[in-house]
């Protein structure tokens, strides 16, 4: 007999360990053996915690669940997957999940994401197996058909990138992942090293063997401990059965990996930045070129890549790069792991194709806002996004759809409000965050956020006319052009598109704004 | 993690040691220090620039970049929010609120009994069931002003 209990950051902090906890006492008290297994979360977290039950084959799920109801749970004879208030039947049969399209997330919550075995049985390990029938080539060749592109959020095409790199000649090249996931309103990354952990090192070895890379790092952020313990403890049994080393399943090639904690710093996002904290220095951005995947870590070819992208290519090499691209619209290829947050019902991870409506993840996937207030905006792509009206929510998700509204996919995040948001407050909370966050290597992001700040308090005190909204504009457009990195070159998005779509939460009409907005 | 003075000198040579020998060993030999005496005591700085075979004033410039190396010790409780969108679209606003007034200081301050540090955080990844606030390491999600209090109160930090 099999009870799950998800071992994962959110679900725990929902009390996941004590709920499992609960139920190993309930069931010794009871004189019952169960075998406790602690999965990945299937990212449905209003659910959480989400205790299954696996009898015959088939999967029961009773959520959300807390410690005081787990009595409640054995005498209702959940263990005979038996009827209680909490009882959800097959979790893969409730639509949210059974209407996502899971890729990457395939195994996502099915198994002990720490279990090589399970990993194995789940069909890991089938694209590492096929990488290494393959030339590096090769492998560049299938992930460059398969169109996948950079789900940090920059969306440049991986197969380019890889080529660059292999193309690169040096002694030494190395392959980076970005696991600094910062974003409010993302948690993808976190929840496949949680809970499918030997995913991204399969991803990494094969970005290895296509770039001719023998080493790697992650760099992951320290504000994810659990993610912490459970890639560290993935790494050891990946040493331990051959995996990685000096000889992968016995193929004779080589792959290291290490993990590398960060220090709390949001610009070590950017990749340049990145590769700096990462060579123990201060995270500042490097101009570029160099491209990273020419001249990198210590100066060496890097592929850096985020999690879900390293994370995808498995997928692509065991079922090829023809059906990753079959899915999806346009340029946008195969599926997005979208992470749904904030003011809503359903919150939690949808993983679809490219091309569905912003509309359809928010009301058939959220349920609409939690408060039952009317939605007013969605923040979309993270805290550099922008703030997205309501008329824009029939755009579909798609790199270019977006980028002809002025906005971004970036990471997936997409964060709910209703209308009890200030959209002048989140302008100038965007750019207190930026002049907390640079890191001071460009005058643009560093002065221009501290005066966007102070501008933005003027302006919401009601002490400045329309002059000032006309400096405001100016100030983000030269942060715009002129920037380093995205960290200054994109905090002026939440600012101008709430001023765009809000200008009432500025103190300012539509025709006060409109004609300012016009040259940005 | 507990507070202490650098008494011991062999004790900061070995994590020095440890770590020295890397490449990229500055940041890591930082957490280490920190997670032995909760903070990074500025005394420690000559000596982790001469294990590193840096100038303090580059070992000082990694170590006051990165928000996570506190540089004074912290109180008994360490308290932190999170301050990003996605818990500011559920209310993170009132819950924080609540903890700045009931313990009477701001984010980075210490109470004076030493009790309570407030610290911010810029998204713990639980965005899906915020707000968040951890304590003393351990998060919780769906954060209320009534349950924040309750819980500053159960741990002996509210009179």
């Amino acid at each position: 007999m099999k009870v799950y209990v998800p071992r994962d950051y959110s679900a725990c902090a929902m009390g996941a360990d004590e709920v499992a906890r609960a139920i190993e006492r309930e069931a010794a008290r009871r004189g019952l053996s169960l075998d406790l297994v602690r999965n990945g979360s299937r990212g449905l977290y209003w659910l959480e915690p989400l205790v299954e039950v696996e009898r015959n084959g088939e999967r029961i799920g009773y959520g959300p669940i807390t410690e005081e109801e787990v009595e409640g749970l054995f005498s209702a004879g959940f263990l005979e997957g038996k009827e209680h208030p909490a009882r959800l039947g097959d979790p893969e049969e409730i639509p949210y999940l059974r209407r996502q399209k899971r890729l990457v997330f395939r195994r996502m919550g099915r198994t002990d994401p720490l279990s090589l075995d399970a990993y194995r049985q789940q069909g890991g390990l089938a694209g590492l197996t096929r990488a290494l029938t393959l030339s590096p080539q090769q492998i560049v060749e299938e992930v460059t058909k398969s169109g996948l592109r950079g789900r940090g959020g920059a969306g440049f095409p991986t197969g380019i990138k890889w080529k660059t790199t292999l193309q690169a000649a040096a002694d030494r090249k190395y392959i980076v992942c970005n696991a600094d996931e910062g974003d409010s309103g993302t948690f993808s990354d976190r929840m496949v090293i949680e809970g499918d952990p030997f995913l991204l090192i399969e991803g990494m070895i094969i970005a290895g063997l296509a770039v001719g890379a023998t080493e790697g790092y992650v760099y992951l952020r320290s504000e994810y401990p659990l993610a912490r313990r459970v890639f560290a403890e993935a790494l050891e049994k990946a040493r331990a059965v051959g995996m990685l080393g000096d000889d992968i399943l016995g193929s004779g090639k080589s792959f290291a990996l290490n993990l590398y904690i960060g220090a709390g710093a949001y610009v070590c996002g950017e990749e340049t930045a990145l590769l700096e904290s990462l060579e123990g220095k201060r995270g500042m951005v490097r101009p570029r070129p160099p491209l990273p995947a020419i001249r990198g870590l210590w100066q060496k070819p890097t592929v850096v890549n985020n999690v879900i992208t390293l994370a995808s290519v498995p997928v692509i090499l065991a079922d090829g790069a023809e059906a990753f691209a079959q899915l999806g619209v346009g340029r946008s290829k195969g599926t997005l792991p979208v992470q749904l947050s904030g003011n809503l019902k359903r919150p939690g991870l949808v993983e679809v194709p490219f091309g569905i409506t912003l509309e359809e993840l928010l009301f058939e996937y959220g349920g609409g806002t939690a408060s039952g207030r009317p939605l007013k905006t969605i923040q979309i792509g993270g805290p550099l996004g922008p703030f997205l009206p309501p008329s824009l929510f029939p755009v579909t998700l798609d790199y270019e759809e977006l980028t002809k509204v002025r906005g971004i996919v970036g990471h997936g995040g997409i964060v709910a409000f209703d209308d009890t948001v200030n959209l002048g407050r989140m302008a100038r909370y965007a750019m207190e965050y930026c002049a907390g966050e640079s890191c001071g290597k460009c005058t643009p992001c560093r002065i221009g956020s501290t005066r966007g700040m102070e501008l933005l308090d003027q302006i919401l005190s009601g002490k400045k006319g329309p002059e000032a909204a006309e400096l405001l504009v100016d100030l983000c457009d030269v942060m715009v052009n002129a920037s380093l990195c995205g960290l200054g070159g994109m905090t002026p998005f939440p600012v101008l598109s709430g001023l765009r779509f809000f200008p009432e939460d500025f103190g300012y009409s539509k025709e006060e704004v409109e004609p300012l907005l016009q040259k940005v | 993690m507990e507070n202490g003075k650098v008494e011991r000198k062999d004790e900061l040579e070995g994590i020095l040691q440890t770590f020295a020998r890397q490449a990229n060993g500055l940041i890591p030999a930082f957490h280490a220090i920190q997670n032995r005496y909760g903070y990074v005591p500025k005394e420690c700085l000559p000596e982790v620039a001469r294990a590193f075979n840096l100038s303090q004033a580059d070992v000082y410039g990694v170590l006051t970049f990165y928000h996570e190396f506190r540089h004074e010790p912290a109180g008994r409780h360490v308290v932190s929010a999170c301050r990003a969108e996605a818990c500011q679209a559920n209310g993170s606003a009132t819950v924080i609120e609540r903890i700045r007034e009931r313990l009477g200081i701001d984010f980075g301050e210490t109470t004076p009994d030493d009790e309570v540090t407030l610290l911010p955080t810029y998204c713990f990844g639980n965005c899906a069931c915020g707000p968040s606030i951890a304590i003393d390491g351990k998060l919780y999600g769906r954060m209320s002003a009534e349950r924040v209090e309750r819980m500053l109160r159960g741990m002996g930090a509210l009179e």
